[in-house]
C-alpha cells in the first residue's frame, strides 16, 4: 500500500482547496456526518419505525379520522421528508460559512 | 363542449408550448446538451427533477394501485419519497461537486477503471429502457382512450414531440419543458382532487378531507365508513393492509435505494450551479413531489369509497356512461355469476363478479364523480405531461450512455466537441425509435419489471455512490464485484420469480418472504458486504483516487461541470 507523509498529502489537499488544513477538514466532515446522523434518524423513525414496525399500536391513537400509524405511512412521513432536508440546506450553509467553504 | 373537443384543444396547446420551449432553448454544446450548460436556477431544476421523476405510473396508476391495497399502498408513497432524504443528504451535494456530466462518469473516475465505467453503463442502460418503454406506453393509452386514436398512432405521435425537444434541444430543451410539464400536471391532478374532496366531505383541500367525515348524513369519518364497507364485503380493512411486515419493509427501502439510484434523477443535480444549489433543489424537488404524494391517497380513498358505493349491489342496467365506456376498453369486467342482473363486488373470488383494472382510477375518477368535461380533458393533458417528461429524461441518461461514456470516454477520445453533440443528438434518435418499438410491441415483461428498476438500480447504483463518497479506502476491485454480485443477484431473483425461470417459483419459495418487488433490499445488502470484504483484501485505491474523495467533501471551488 502507498503511504505518503503527513506533510505531503496536507500539500496535497491544500493544492484543491487552498485555505484549509487536515484538521480543519476532518472537523468540517465529522460535523457533517453527525447532522447526517441525526436526520436519517428522523428519517427512519417516521417512515419505518412508526409507518411500520410499529403501526399496529400507534392505529390505536387517533387523529382526527385518521388511524395515527396509518397516517403516518400515508401522509405524515412525507411531511416530515420535506422538512429535513430544508432543516440539512439550512444547517449545511450554516456550516459552510463556519468553515468558510461557501460558494461565492 | 364534448370531452373530445376539450381534449384536442388543451393538448393542441400544452404541445405547442413544449414545442416552443424547445426551440428557444436548443442545445449549442456538448455541455447545454448534457448538463444545461449547468446554470439551472433550483427552483427550476427543482420543478424539472419532479416532473421528470413522476412518470405516467404516479400520475396514472398510483392513486389507483394504493386504492385496491389500502394501507399497503404506503410502500409507494414513503417509497418514492424518502428516497429524496438520501439523495440529498448522500449523493446530490457530493456528485455536483465531483462536476461531471454523467453517473457512469463518476463510477469510472472514482474507481479509475473503463471496466467499472462500462459495468455502470450497462446498469444504466437496463434501468433505463424498461422504465421507458412502460411511458411510451402510457402515452398510447391516453391517446386511445381519450382522443380515440389507435393506441399505435398515440405512441407514434409522443415519439415525434419527444424526438422534436430531447433531439434538439438536449438536457437544456428538457429542462424548461420539465417546468412546463410540471405545471401542467400538478395542475390536473389538483382540480378533479379539489372537486371530489369538496363533493365528498366538504373539505376542499383532500390532504384534510382524507381525514374528515363523509358528506353522506352518517357522521362517520370516511376511513372508518370505508373500513366497514370493506369489512361487509370481505376484504382486509382499508387502513390494514395485506402484506407482511417484512415485505413493506423491503419494498418501502429497494424503493427508495432504488430512487436515489436512477441515473436520470441524479443527473439532473448536475445541472445546478453550485454545491449548495444542489441541496437546495433536493429540497424543492420533494417539495413538489409531495404536492402529487400527499394527494394521492386522498384520491385513493375517495375513489374506493365512490366505486363501492356506485357498483356494489346495484342493478347492472343502472350503470353509468363512464361504467360503459371503460367496459369496452376492457378494463372493467362484468360476469353475472349467479345471473340476477345486480353487480356482486366482494372478496370472494367465487362469488365475485366485477374486475376493475387499478388503471382507470385515476383516469375515470372526474367521470366517476360527474365532473365537468374540461376536467376530464385536463386529466388526459396532465397525463401525457406526465408519461413525456420521464421519457425525455431517460433517453437523455441514454444518449449521453452512448455519445459521452462510450464513444468519448472509451473509443475515441479525441473526438471534437460537435462531433460529440451529433454523437448525443444520435443517440437520442436511436433511443426514440427503441422506446417507441417496446412501445408499440411490449414485450410481456415490461409491466413486470417497471418496477423493479427500481431493486436493479438500488442492487447496483447506490452501494458504489454511496461507497465512492464516504469509504475512502474502497477501491476498483471491490466496486465492480459488488455492482456485478448485486445486479446479477436482483436479476436472478426478477427472472425465478417473476418470468418463472431458473426453475421458478412460488411466493412461498421467497428468500425470507421478500417479493421481488423488495428484493432490491437484500441484493443490495450484498453488493454492500461484498464491495467491503473484497476491498479489503485488495490493495488501497491509489493517491489521486484518495484526494479526489477529500475533495468532493468539500464544497468550496465546485465549479462548472466539465468534461476535463
Amino acid at each position: 500500500m502507498l503511504k505518503l507523509s503527513a506533510e505531503n498529502k496536507d500539500q496535497l489537499t491544500r493544492i484543491a482547496t487552498p485555505n484549509m488544513t487536515n484538521e480543519k477538514r476532518q472537523a468540517y466532515w465529522r460535523r457533517n456526518l453527525r447532522y447526517l446522523f441525526i436526520l436519517l434518524f428522523i428519517w427512519f423513525l417516521v417512515s419505518y419505525v412508526f409507518g411500520i414496525f410499529l403501526v399496529e399500536p400507534l392505529n390505536q391513537i387517533r387523529l382526527g379520522g385518521f388511524k395515527l400509524g396509518f397516517w403516518f405511512a400515508q401522509q405524515g412521513s412525507i411531511y416530515v421528508f420535506v422538512v429535513l432536508i430544508f432543516v440539512y440546506v439550512r444547517w449545511m450553509n450554516k456550516l459552510d460559512k463556519e468553515f468558510d467553504v461557501d460558494e461565492i | 363542449m364534448s370531452v373530445l373537443t376539450w381534449t384536442i384543444i388543451l393538448v393542441s396547446i400544452t404541445f405547442a408550448l413544449y414545442i416552443g420551449i424547445a426551440i428557444w432553448s436548443r442545445a449549442g454544446s456538448t455541455k447545454d446538451f448534457y448538463v444545461a450548460g449547468g446554470g439551472v436556477s433550483p427552483l427550476a431544476n427543482g420543478m424539472a427533477t419532479a416532473a421528470d421523476w413522476m412518470s405516467a405510473a404516479s400520475f396514472i396508476s398510483m392513486a389507483g394501485l394504493i386504492s385496491f391495497m389500502g394501507y399497503d399502498g404506503g410502500v409507494y408513497l414513503m417509497g418514492w419519497t424518502g428516497g429524496y432524504v438520501l439523495l440529498a443528504l448522500l449523493l446530490a451535494p457530493y456528485l455536483r461537486k465531483f462536476g461531471k456530466f454523467t453517473v457512469p462518469d463518476f463510477i469510472g473516475d472514482r474507481y479509475y477503471s473503463n471496466v467499472a465505467r462500462t459495468v455502470a453503463v450497462i446498469c444504466a442502460v437496463i434501468v433505463s429502457f424498461t422504465y421507458v418503454a412502460g411511458q411510451m406506453r402510457g402515452v398510447g393509452v391516453v391517446f386511445s382512450r381519450f382522443l380515440e386514436v389507435d393506441i399505435n398512432t398515440g405512441v407514434y405521435i409522443g415519439m415525434a414531440l419527444v424526438f422534436v425537444y430531447a433531439v434538439l434541444g438536449g438536457m437544456k430543451g428538457i429542462t424548461y419543458t420539465q417546468v412546463a410539464q410540471y405545471c401542467v400536471l400538478i395542475f390536473a391532478y389538483m382540480v378533479p382532487a379539489f372537486f371530489i374532496s369538496m363533493i365528498m366531505t366538504g373539505n376542499i383541500i383532500p390532504q384534510f378531507g382524507f381525514g374528515d367525515t363523509i358528506n353522506d348524513g352518517s357522521g362517520m369519518y370516511l376511513l372508518d365508513k370505508l373500513d366497514q364497507l370493506h369489512t361487509d364485503l370481505g376484504f382486509a380493512e382499508y387502513t390494514s393492509g395485506s402484506k407482511s411486515m417484512i415485505d413493506v419493509f423491503a419494498i418501502t427501502f429497494a424503493l427508495m435505494v432504488g430512487t436515489a439510484g436512477l441515473p436520470h434523477v441524479i443527473v439532473r443535480f448536475f445541472t445546478v450551479p453550485k454545491v449548495s444549489d444542489a441541496r437546495k433543489s433536493a429540497g424543492y424537488a420533494l417539495l413538489f413531489i409531495a404536492v402529487l404524494y400527499t394527494m394521492a391517497p386522498a384520491i385513493a380513498a375517495f375513489a374506493r369509497t365512490n366505486l363501492i358505493n356506485t357498483v356494489s349491489e346495484q342493478p347492472y342496467a343502472e350503470m353509468p356512461q363512464w361504467f360503459t365506456s371503460w367496459e369496452e376498453t376492457e378494463l372493467i369486467k362484468f360476469n353475472d355469476k349467479n345471473g340476477d342482473g345486480i353487480i356482486q363486488y366482494v372478496a370472494n373470488p367465487e362469488a365475485n363478479e366485477l374486475t376493475i383494472d387499478a388503471d382507470i382510477m385515476v383516469l375515470a375518477n372526474p367521470e366517476i364523480a360527474n365532473l365537468p368535461n374540461w376536467v376530464i380533458a385536463l386529466v388526459a393533458a396532465g397525463g401525457l405531461a406526465a408519461a413525456l417528461s420521464t421519457a425525455a429524461g431517460l433517453l437523455l441518461v441514454i444518449s449521453a450512455a452512448i455519445s459521452h461514456d462510450l464513444i468519448k470516454k472509451q473509443i475515441n477520445p479525441d473526438i471534437s466537441d460537435k462531433a460529440e453533440l451529433w454523437w448525443a443528438r444520435g443517440g437520442a434518435v436511436f433511443a426514440v425509435i427503441v422506446a417507441g418499438y417496446f412501445g408499440i410491441n411490449p414485450p410481456g415483461f415490461v409491466a413486470a419489471t417497471v418496477a423493479l428498476a427500481f431493486g436493479l438500480a438500488a442492487s447496483s447504483f447506490f452501494p458504489a455512490i454511496i461507497l465512492g463518497i464516504f469509504d475512502k479506502r474502497m477501491n476498483r476491485e471491490g466496486a465492480v464485484a459488488g455492482m456485478v454480485v448485486g445486479i446479477l443477484l436482483m436479476l436472478f431473483y426478477m427472472v425465478k420469480y417473476k418470468l418463472q425461470g431458473f426453475g421458478g417459483g412460488t411466493p412461498d419459495d421467497w428468500w425470507l418472504g421478500i417479493s421481488p418487488e423488495g428484493f432490491g433490499t437484500v441484493a443490495m445488502v450484498f453488493n454492500l458486504v461484498v464491495a467491503v470484504v473484497v476491498s479489503r483484501m485488495t490493495a488501497a485505491p491509489p493517491e489521486d483516487v484518495q484526494e479526489l474523495v477529500e475533495d468532493i467533501r468539500i464544497p468550496q471551488g465546485a465549479g462548472d461541470a466539465s468534461a476535463h
